[in-house]
């Protein structure tokens, strides 16, 4: 009895330093990272419009589209599909959404579409596309907002994060949105 | 593609490089010779111990360190359960979440305690952040208890005749200031700068770009994940774990996060060289490990890079490889990486949904914690493959006509039965959970109370694959690793009590074997090599270990793969 007592006292001590003194530590420090710590925000005419790592829903014809999602881009939550690569009803469903991209991008030969534009992405809150996946929704972007393709093209070119030494190519899309509302 | 395939090796390479300084700086820690943060650190030590009044520097056998180490995590047991159990109605719950089923709360304290985080609930909805709390503080404390086992047996492993072997509480406090603590800051810190939320306010509702109101969840994060993958507990604090774009935000975290992972299982093995003066030994385990987890890792980046043959057929670009519950960020070459490390080490956090891998990759994370001996968890990874070094000692004992010896020990029949017992109990817990939920879902049993429907509902996917889904269940509570294929619809008693009673047995039992082996051990007399002394710091006693490995694993999850993903890929092609 004596025993289990001298274990509740060294367990409340070490709860105080691992569950109470290190994340405050880090707390503290967050004060001086991004926003505070808070996550960092993308704001539009003073207006908070998205977290800048988040990943959110895009179905308007006159913007760029991001990635399918399981979870509807609702960041309340997070997840994946789960579909296993032979389930029939999941590969029905990229089916059906390649089948749906063409009808809204009829300039398009169907190997141009790449894989991340329809399959849904892990988290079901994946901020970026590949360049492909942008570029080829340049002819419609430009199309509904009455601009030029060249200059929504040079836009998604200067939005295209290319790794230097490691990693993989992306565009954030809200972040591609943001500059595409500002072009004249 | 080219970019991604150096992230991998260059990420793997600097950890290994690294490993070595932290490998020595542990020896150190735990040899108990000055460190640079003792000034910090000694005087709270020595305050904690003294006010719980509990002697830190007498020595114990292995029976007192055992009696030690299961009282303290029955404590941590009941502390947590209790928290998440009323966590709907204590402090720091901004966004109101509800208190746990008891079943769930059941499996979520023993999962945490045990270092697995198999985790039947999603972070944002599932737990408070007072609870997240104490589920860090749980992942601080079973790594240290795993690194103080370890601890012991290395102690026990030098070349004398004792019972004394050093003091479990001394090693385990020594394991969370001066190892844990200091790196999980590190990341932590590395991953605030890169956009991890570290805040106590609760959900913010923005409106979007084209005009949706939508919640972001946000929490805590940042400390969370620094000893989640440090610790290699690998519970997420979100529910799609390192896959959300918060809890692992840019390719540089994701490096950060697999370092992180890999650092403390690869420096151990490093450890026990320089801790014991045997640095061949060292490389020799360190070398069976490493070509064991190429073996692994090399088939699933491949096949991830190669993508979904049926998404092939359907002519689209499939130029960045398989995308279906991966992150664009990532890519599938890094991702596929992860998703062995993750497996081989204990982690079991993830940067893409399993459930959505290749069946290659599938089949290779499977076998990855079914050995659960290649590198292996903070501590307990050294522990699985101790076992296998004396099966291998004791079977080339006998292949030769000698009585087996392992540094100066003589090994009998009481360690190999031992050592036995603990090599079938890891398929035994497996294959018989997995057959259980199969029978129930072969039959669509009506589950009454254990699940509200028929069986076949807590699976996802069909076929193959939905059987993959129970086994990936089981083996990953086994192997005490946490990841999942999560579609498999989990939180719900049956499956929240069957893994629930898998994790307990999986994490002591093979706590309790090593730890018996090497307190016996220590006891025998020592003999000095000779002549005729089965040399273990060889190449050929490395490739003997691997065999066994080979053997083991091959021979009784055979069956069970040849079902579940094997299938599925001669089905896809």
């Amino acid at each position: 009895m004596k025993n289990i007592f001298s274990i509740l006292k060294f367990t409340l001590f070490m709860v105080v330093l691992l569950a109470v003194i290190y994340p405050m530590a880090i707390f503290g420090i967050a004060q001086l990272a991004p926003n505070k710590g808070k996550g960092e925000t993308i704001t539009v005419n003073g207006k908070v419009v998205g977290y800048q790592k988040i990943g959110q829903k895009f179905d308007k014809s006159n913007y760029f589209w991001g990635r399918p999602s399981a979870v509807d881009y609702n960041a309340a939550g997070s997840g994946g599909s789960n579909k296993g690569p032979s389930n029939s009803d999941y590969l029905a469903l990229v089916q059906k959404r390649i089948d749906t991209f063409l009808i809204v991008h009829p300039y398009l030969k169907k190997s141009e579409i790449p894989a991340d534009m329809v399959t849904a992405s892990g988290s079901g809150l994946d901020p970026n596309i590949s360049p492909q996946a942008a570029l080829i929704q340049i002819k419609r972007v430009a199309k509904e907002r009455n601009l030029s393709e060249e200059k929504v093209k040079a836009l998604v070119q200067a939005k295209i994060n290319t790794p230097a030494v490691i990693g993989t190519a992306t565009v954030n899309v809200l972040e591609l949105n943001v500059a595409l509302d500002e072009l004249k | 593609m080219n970019t991604e395939l150096f992230g991998v090796i260059s990420i793997f390479i600097i950890s290994i490089i690294l490993a070595v300084p932290v490998g020595k700086y542990i020896a150190k820690v735990f040899t108990g010779d000055k460190t640079l943060l003792d000034p910090i650190f000694n005087p709270i030590e020595k305050f904690i111990f003294k006010i719980s009044g509990i002697n830190s520097t007498e020595e114990m056998n292995w029976k007192q360190h055992l009696k030690a180490l299961l009282s303290v995590n029955m404590v941590w047991f009941f502390l947590c359960f209790f928290v998440l159990l009323f966590q709907g109605s204590m402090p720091l719950n901004p966004d109101n979440n509800p208190n746990m089923t008891p079943d769930l709360a059941f499996n979520t304290a023993i999962s945490f305690m045990v270092n697995c985080n198999l985790q039947h609930y999603s972070g944002e909805t599932g737990v408070s952040y007072l609870s997240q709390m104490v589920l860090m503080f749980l992942q601080f404390v079973s790594a240290g208890v795993g690194m103080a086992a370890a601890a012991m047996v290395f102690t026990a492993m030098k070349e004398r005749t004792t019972d004394k072997l050093g003091n479990f509480y001394n090693y385990f406090i020594k394991s969370c200031t001066r190892i844990l603590l200091p790196l999980s800051a590190l990341v932590a810190i590395a991953l605030l700068f890169s956009g991890t939320p570290m805040t106590f306010e609760g959900k913010d509702t923005i409106t979007t770009l084209q005009g949706d109101s939508v919640a972001v969840s946000r929490g805590p994060a940042a400390a969370f994940i620094g000893i989640k993958h440090i610790g290699t507990n690998g519970g997420g604090f979100f529910g799609a774990n390192s896959a959300h774009p918060l809890e692992n935000p840019t390719y540089f975290t994701n490096a950060v996060e697999l370092w992180a992972q890999l650092i403390i299982p690869f420096a151990m093995i490093f450890a026990l060289g320089f801790y014991l003066k045997k640095r061949r030994l060292s490389y020799v385990v360190f070398g069976v490990m490493t070509v064991g987890f190429l073996l692994l890792v090399i088939p699933t980046v491949i096949s991830e890079l190669n993508g979904n043959p049926a998404i092939e057929k359907m002519g689209i670009a499939q130029t960045t490889g398989a995308m279906e519950g991966k992150e664009v960020r990532f890519g599938p070459a890094i991702s596929g990486f992860w998703s062995i490390a993750t497996t081989v080490i204990s982690t079991g956090s993830v940067n893409s949904m399993h459930d959505s891998s290749m069946p290659v990759s599938g089949s290779m994370q499977l076998l990855a914690m079914m050995v659960n001996a290649f590198y292996g968890g903070c501590g307990v990874g050294f522990l699985n493959f101790y076992i296998f070094i004396i099966l291998a000692v004791f079977i080339s004992g006998l292949m030769v006509g000698r009585t087996p010896e392992f540094l100066g020990k003589k090994i009998e029949a009481r360690e190999v039965k031992i050592a036995a017992f603990i090599a079938i109990l890891h398929p035994l817990l497996i294959l018989s959970g997995t057959a259980l939920a199969s029978y129930f879902a072969a039959n669509d049993t009506a589950m009454g109370y254990w699940f509200s429907g028929n069986a076949t509902g807590w699976l996802n996917n069909p076929g193959n694959h939905g059987f993959s889904e129970m086994l990936y269940e089981y083996t990953s509570s086994a192997a005490n690793n946490g990841s999942g294929f999560e579609g498999l619809g989990d939180n719900n008693p049956f499956w929240n009590i069957t893994t629930g009673i898998v994790l307990l047995l999986s994490r002591f039992l093979p706590i309790i074997g090593p730890l018996a082996i090497a307190g016996l051990l220590a006891n025998k007399k020592y003999i000095p090599e000779s002549a005729g002394t089965l040399k273990t710091d060889t190449t050929i006693f490395g490739v003997m270990v691997f065999a066994v490995i080979a053997i083991i694993a091959a021979l009784s999850f055979f069956p069970a793969l040849a079902l579940g993903p094997l299938a599925e890929y001669f089905t896809l092609k």
